[in-house]
């Protein structure tokens, strides 16, 4: 259960809007479903009340502040521990004005995987917590009660912060980083034969429909002409004709953001498909730690990524891939 | 599928090799008549550090069973700095294709200076003899480059 309700987060939007702090307020708004909300900006405090708080807000909002702060004054925007990731990297790269943006800070236990809920339960309309249970109110068979840790997606399960790394004011309480699993499921590719692990990714991506929404809603992705837009790119917007053209793009994709990438599992979220997308971001993650240091893009703002610097005692190519898995 | 005299698999290699050192190396190789297999297609560019991620992609799409990089040694780029980004970059490159299960053997980064012809001749019959153990790249081919 999330220790912050729709109330508070009420109240302070409001409180904001009221004493003129912020002219805009940025949240969620009820979708067809109880479970797939959409982001929405609420402008007055009567609009607020179509605002909604519940345990499926789990959009990350700083890539939305690119657009939304080209507009006149200050918006007010609710910022998970894993957002705020994002949020500082975005300012790292001049993305966006921060003295236009207030960021409140929320404490987040984690948010839940429709698609697990609809696997476990079949379809649903309404999911309730109560506690660590959940009361899901299926189409035919009722309610059925269930394990709300059951139904947390990959990137909650392996979440690697509970602490906010920057906010203008914090709301509930904050958490510690946390030592997570998130190399597990890179290790146990790693450890594979090269032709299972080309079998693995085939598999995977040769379901890509090149809907483009990874790379559309990940925080990294920022740039205003985007290489997959280019005609002549020869991996540009259309469905895979043929094998190469998914890997090109998913290796492009993944490296572009290398060393950028923040790891809120959001371009994992949205994939139509479910193609683990995050396996490809986190071996970058983890041979950039392996390789040159501990960095996790976000933690602070203005650092250098890895790579846009280099060291004079850098590891050769030729060494990369087999260190890569031994120091793990 | 191109065999040599002994019936071995000839493969296509592409090396892309800086102007100011590889080329050069590339280039005393042929004066002093050290033998290199002629699968290498050599590519010229200004530095090591203009390849991008793509172009070795590519490569592989267009049909390369392995793909080289050569540059000048760290600390000799006519830039200064270009082949240290090089470095990261196809660090990061090669280690990902071996996680997407291209065999890291296919790809390589060396540094030949324009003094060493003979390291360059001997490199590229190494790497030409890896590769052809490998057999034919299908894995990022494309089959509208098929010839
Ligand atoms: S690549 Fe995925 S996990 Fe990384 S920042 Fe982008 S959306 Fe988030
Ligand atoms: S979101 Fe999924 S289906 Fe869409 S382009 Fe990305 S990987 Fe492909
Ligand atoms: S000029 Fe040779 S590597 Fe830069």
């Amino acid at each position: 259960m999330q220790e912050i309700t729709r109330d508070q987060l009420l109240r302070k939007a409001k409180e904001l809007l009221q004493n003129g702090t912020v002219d805009r307020v940025m949240g969620w708004k009820k979708g067809e479903f109880d479970y797939d909300l959409t982001p929405a900006v609420f402008k007055t405090e009567g609009d607020l009340s179509e605002f909604v708080y519940s345990d499926f807000c789990g959009a990350n909002f700083s890539k939305y502040l690119v657009s939304e702060t080209r507009a006149d004054g200050k918006v007010l925007v609710f910022l998970k521990p894993c957002d705020t990731y994002s949020f500082n990297q975005l300012l790292t790269e001049h993305r966006f004005d921060r003295e236009k943006v207030y960021a409140v800070g929320i404490p987040c236990d984690g948010m839940l995987d429709a698609s697990k809920i609809r696997a476990a339960a079949g379809d649903f309309t309404t999911v309730t917590a109560h506690g660590d249970k959940l009361i899901v109110k299926t189409l035919f068979d009722g309610e059925v009660e269930a394990d709300r840790n059951a139904f947390l997606p990959d990137r909650c399960v392996n979440c690697k912060s509970k602490k906010h790394v920057c906010y203008d004011e914090l709301l509930g309480t904050d958490g510690e980083v946390l030592d997570s699993h998130r190399f597990d499921e890179v290790e146990k590719l790693e450890s594979m034969t090269a032709d299972e692990r080309f079998a693995f990714w085939q598999g995977e991506l040769s379901r890509c429909i090149r809907c483009n929404a990874c790379r559309d809603v990940c925080p990294a992705c920022t740039c205003e002409k985007c290489v997959f837009d280019n005609p002549k790119s020869g991996v540009e917007n259309k469905a895979a004709a043929d094998s190469f053209e998914e890997k090109m793009f998913h290796i492009i994709r993944a490296f572009h953001v290398a060393g950028r990438c923040t790891d809120c599992g959001e371009c994992s979220r949205v994939c139509p498909q479910h193609i683990p997308l995050h396996p490809l971001n986190r071996k970058f993650i983890k041979d950039i730690n392996t390789f040159y240091g501990a960095y996790q893009a976000g933690e602070e703002v203005g650092t250098r990524a890895p790579l846009t610097n280099y060291s004079k005692t850098d590891i050769e190519p030729k060494d990369a891939a087999e260190r890569g898995k031994t120091h793990a | 599928m191109p065999l040599n005299e002994n019936g071995e698999y000839r493969p296509l290699i592409v090396a892309f090799c800086c102007n100011w050192c590889s080329y050069a190396g590339a280039d005393l190789a042929g004066n002093n008549r050290l033998s290199y297999p002629a699968d290498v297609k050599i590519i010229r560019v200004p530095c090591s550090c203009r390849v991008n991620p793509t172009f070795v992609l590519r490569a592989f799409q267009r049909g390369a069973d392995g793909v080289i990089l050569c540059g000048c040694h760290p600390g000799d780029c006519h830039y200064t700095s270009g082949n240290y980004y090089t470095r990261r970059r196809m660090a990061l490159l090669f280690s990902m294709l071996d996680y997407l299960g291209i065999e890291k053997e296919r790809t390589r980064v060396e540094w030949v200076s324009a003094a060493e012809g003979a390291k360059f001749a001997s490199t590229m019959n190494d790497f030409c003899k890896t590769v052809a153990a490998l057999g034919e790249s299908k894995r990022l081919e494309d089959l509208r480059c098929k010839k």
